[in-house]
C-alpha cells in the first residue's frame, strides 16, 4: 500500500458558506458514495483503486454527467462520459489537446448541447437549459474580459444581469475585488492590467454571483511559470475558503496534480481514469494514463507466473520482473509494467530487492533539485531514474556501472492493449 | 540603423543595389503625393480662389444667408442623415448575418452586396426609375395585388432619392461594420451569456459597444458621401429634390456662376471635413 492519497480528505468539512451548500432534501436523495477512482472506461479497474474509494467521505454530488456523447459530423468528440463531482471539490479534467475536455466543459456550461446523455446540477436536469439560467461561473482560457468595461463594471456585470440593487452590487464588487487582491483597481480597463491581474478579474467576475459551480478552462496557460504556480495555489485556497465546487480543464499534468481533489484523465473523447491525484499517479489504469501523467518507464512483457501475491513478467529482452499487489492474470497475457523514475534505488552488491537490474549510465540530466539518469540495462532496454541531488554528493558520470533495485509493489501492471 | 531587417538585407547577397531604408518610403510616397497635389490640392486651391475672386466674400454671403440656398443645405443634410440612418439599420443585420455565416455563404452574400457596386451608378439609377415610376414594376405589383388603389408616388420625390441613395451606399456601411464584427471575440458573447445575460443584454451591453467603431466608421463614410451625391438625386429627384451637388451643377451649367458654384463647393467640402473630424474624434475617444 502506498501512503495515503494527498487529497482524499474531506475538503468541505462543514459548510463554510451556507449559501453554497445545496438544499438538503433534493440532494440527499441523490447521494451516492462518490465513485472515486473507478475507471469508467471499463476494463482494467483494479482492486487498489476500489479500496481508496471507501476512504472518500460521501459528499453530496453537485454535478453529475450521465452518458454524455457528442459528435461533430463524423468526428466523435465525446463518447459516453459519466462523471460525478461532489460538492466542494475540485475535479480536474486532464487530457491532451483534442481529447474532448473543452467540449465537455462547454456541455456543462451550456454552450453546446450533447447528442445524448444528461447534465444534472444539484439534482436538476439542465442538459438543454440556457447558459444564463444555469448560474455557473466560468473562467475562460483568454479570460474573456469585456474590453470596453472597467474592472468594476466587468465584475458588476453578472450582478446587474441578476438585477441586484445598486448598493448591493457596489458592496459585492468591492468585497470580491479585495478577495482576489485587486482592491483599488476598480476603474482600470482590462488592457491596463497584467496577465495575472486580468486573471484575478476573470476569477472575481466568475465568483461574484456565488455560483454553485465554477468552470475553469486552462486559465493559467498564458501566465509565466512562477505566476502560474502562485495563482494555482491562490485559486485552490479561494475555492476551499468559499466552498465552491470546481471543474477545471487543463492539459498540464503538474497543474492537475497540484490543484485537484480528483483527476479525470481524458483521451479520445472518453475518460480513461478518475481518481485522487496520488492514485492516478501511482496506479495508472492503463498505458495511456501511465504515459500521460508523469514520466514513466513502461516495459512490455508476458505473464510468466501468476499468484495472488505476485505476478512474474518476462520482458521481450529476457529479463524477468516481479510485481506485487496486481490482480492475477492468465499466463502468457501481454502486460505493460510501469515504473516511475523515482521508484528504483541504487543498491550495493549485498542489497537485495524483488527486482534488481545492472546497467551503465548513458545520459545525465540536471533538473534543479534532482538528476535524471538514463541507464542502459545489461539485460536490454533503458530505464530513466530520477534521484534527488544533494550538493555534497558527486553525481554519477556517463559510463559508470551501477546496480539498482525496486520493490515489487512499486511496479505497476497495466493491460498492454 | 542597425535593426534586424537591415541585417537580413545585408546578409543576402544581391547584385541589384538595395535602396537605403530611409529612401524607400520617400520614393514610394512621392508618386501619390504628386498625384494628389496636381489632381486634388491644386484644383481645390483654384476653387478657393474662384470663390473669393475680386477679393469679396459676396458668394459666401449669398450661399449662407440666401433663404433659397439655406433651404438646399437643410434638405441636403436632412437627406444625408436619413440615408445614413436607413443604411445603418439595414446594414447592421446584414453585416451580422455575413459575419456569422459560413465562408461559402458569406461569399455569396458579398457577391449580392457587391454586384450593384460593380454596376455603373447611371445604369442602376435608370433601373430604379423603371422600378419606381408611376407605371413602374413596383406600382403595378402594388395595384395588381390591390394593396393600393392609386399608384404611389415613388419617383421624382424624396422617397425615390432615399431608396436610390441607400441602395448605392449600403456596402460602404456594411463593410466597416462587418470587419468590426469579425474582430469581436466570440468568447466574450459566451462569457456574457454564462454570466446570466439574456440575448438582448448580450447585444446591448457587449456586442453593440464592441462593434461601435465600425458603426462610426460606416456612418462617417456614408454621411460624407451622401452630402455630395449628385447623379442619384438629380435623376430620381427629377429636379424637385435639390441637393448641394445638384445646385452646384446648375450654377455652373445653367447660370455660368463659377464664383458662386466655387463658394458652394468650398462650403460642402468644409462640412464634409467637419463631419469627418467629429466622427473620427468620437471613434478615437472610444478606443483611447
Amino acid at each position: 500500500m502506498n501512503s495515503g492519497p494527498v487529497n482524499s480528505g474531506p475538503v468541505n468539512s462543514g459548510p463554510v458558506n451556507s449559501d453554497q451548500v445545496t438544499p438538503g432534501p433534493v440532494n440527499l436523495a441523490q447521494v451516492k458514495v462518490a465513485s472515486t477512482g473507478v475507471d469508467v472506461s471499463g476494463g482494467s479497474a483494479e482492486a487498489p483503486q476500489e479500496r481508496t474509494d471507501k476512504r472518500v467521505p460521501a459528499a453530496p454530488i453537485l454535478l453529475s454527467l450521465k452518458g454524455i456523447a457528442k459528435t461533430y459530423g463524423a468526428v466523435s468528440a465525446l463518447t459516453g462520459i459519466d462523471l460525478e463531482v461532489p460538492d466542494g471539490q475540485i475535479l480536474t479534467i486532464l487530457g491532451p489537446s483534442g481529447s474532448g475536455k473543452t467540449t465537455l466543459l462547454k456541455v456543462v456550461a451550456g454552450f453546446e448541447a450533447p447528442d445524448s446523455g444528461d447534465v444534472e446540477l444539484a439534482g436538476r436536469v439542465i442538459t438543454y437549459a440556457t447558459p444564463a439560467s444555469r448560474g455557473i461561473g466560468m473562467v475562460f482560457q483568454n479570460y474573456a474580459l469585456f474590453p470596453h468595461m472597467r474592472v468594476a463594471e466587468n465584475i458588476a456585470f453578472p450582478l446587474q444581469m441578476r438585477r441586484l440593487a445598486r448598493s448591493e452590487i457596489r458592496d459585492r464588487v468591492g468585497r470580491t475585488l479585495s478577495l482576489v487582491g485587486l482592491a483599488g483597481y476598480e476603474s482600470r480597463y482590462p488592457r491596463q492590467l497584467s496577465g495575472g491581474q486580468q486573471q484575478r478579474v476573470a476569477l472575481a467576475r466568475a465568483i461574484v454571483f456565488e455560483p454553485r459551480l465554477l468552470l475553469l478552462d486552462e486559465p493559467f496557460g498564458a501566465l509565466d511559470r512562477k505566476l502560474r504556480e502562485h495563482m494555482q495555489l491562490e485559486v485552490k485556497h479561494l475555492q476551499r475558503r468559499l466552498g465552491i465546487t470546481a471543474l477545471f480543464v487543463t492539459h498540464d499534468q503538474e497543474e492537475a496534480l497540484v490543484l485537484s481533489d480528483r483527476i479525470a484523465v481524458m483521451n479520445g473523447g472518453s475518460i480513461e481514469q478518475i481518481g485522487a491525484p496520488a492514485d492516478v499517479y501511482s496506479r495508472p489504469a492503463n498505458r495511456f494514463v501511465a504515459d500521460f501523467i508523469g514520466q514513466s518507464n513502461i516495459y512490455r512483457g508476458k505473464v510468466a507466473a501468476s499468484s495472488p501475491e505476485a505476478l512474474t513478467v518476462t520482458l521481450s529482452s529476457g529479463q524477468t520482473f516481479v510485481a506485487r499487489g496486481a490482480s492475477p492474470r492468465p499466463i502468457g497475457v501481454e502486460v505493460g509494467l510501469v515504473l516511475r523514475p523515482e521508484a528504483p534505488t541504487r543498491l550495493t552488491d549485498q542489497d537485495s530487492r524483488d527486482n534488481v537490474a545492472v546497467g551503465c549510465i548513458a545520459d545525465v540530466v540536471y533538473v534543479g533539485d534532482a538528476i535524471k539518469y538514463s541507464i542502459r540495462l545489461d539485460g536490454g532496454g533503458e530505464m530513466v531514474v530520477r534521484w534527488p541531488f544533494y550538493r555534497n554528493e558527486a553525481p554519477l558520470g556517463v559510463g559508470e556501472t551501477l546496480r539498482i533495485g525496486w520493490a515489487g509493489d512499486l511496479l505497476h501492471v497495466v493491460d498492454w492493449t | 540603423m542597425d535593426n534586424g531587417r537591415l541585417n537580413v538585407v545585408k546578409r543576402a547577397p544581391r547584385r541589384i543595389p538595395v535602396l537605403r531604408s530611409e529612401q524607400g518610403p520617400v520614393l514610394v510616397g512621392l508618386l501619390p503625393i504628386l498625384f494628389l497635389g496636381f489632381l486634388f490640392l491644386l484644383p481645390v486651391a483654384r476653387l478657393l480662389m474662384l470663390s473669393v475672386e475680386g477679393g469679396t466674400l459676396v458668394h459666401f454671403h449669398k450661399a449662407l444667408f440666401g433663404e433659397l440656398y439655406l433651404r438646399v443645405f437643410y434638405d441636403t443634410f436632412k437627406i444625408a442623415i436619413t440615408v445614413t440612418l436607413l443604411s445603418l439599420f439595414l446594414a447592421y443585420p446584414v453585416a451580422y448575418v455575413l459575419s456569422t455565416a459560413s465562408p461559402q455563404w458569406a461569399l455569396i452574400g458579398f457577391l449580392f452586396l457587391m454586384l450593384p457596386f460593380w454596376t455603373s451608378i447611371l445604369v442602376r439609377t435608370y433601373a430604379w426609375m423603371i422600378l419606381l415610376g408611376r407605371n413602374g414594376v413596383l406600382n403595378q405589383i402594388l395595384v395588381g395585388l390591390g394593396l393600393v388603389r392609386e399608384p404611389v408616388a415613388l419617383l421624382y420625390n424624396v422617397p425615390g432619392v432615399l431608396i436610390g441613395m441607400v441602395h448605392v451606399l449600403l456596402p460602404y456601411m456594411v463593410f466597416p461594420i462587418y470587419s468590426a464584427m469579425l474582430r469581436v471575440d466570440r468568447d466574450l458573447l459566451l462569457a456574457a451569456e454564462g454570466l446570466g445575460a439574456s440575448s438582448l443584454s448580450v447585444f446591448w451591453r457587449v456586442f453593440l459597444p464592441l462593434t461601435l467603431p465600425g458603426v462610426i466608421a460606416g456612418t462617417a463614410l456614408v454621411f460624407i458621401l451622401s452630402l455630395g451625391f449628385y447623379i442619384t438625386p438629380a435623376l430620381l429627384g427629377g429636379g424637385r429634390v435639390i441637393m448641394i451637388a445638384v445646385l452646384i451643377e446648375q450654377q455652373v451649367r445653367q447660370f455660368l456662376e463659377w464664383g458662386f458654384a466655387s463658394a458652394l463647393s468650398i462650403i460642402l467640402l468644409s462640412f464634409a471635413l467637419l463631419a469627418f473630424f467629429a466622427l473620427n474624434r468620437t471613434a478615437w475617444r472610444r478606443t483611447a
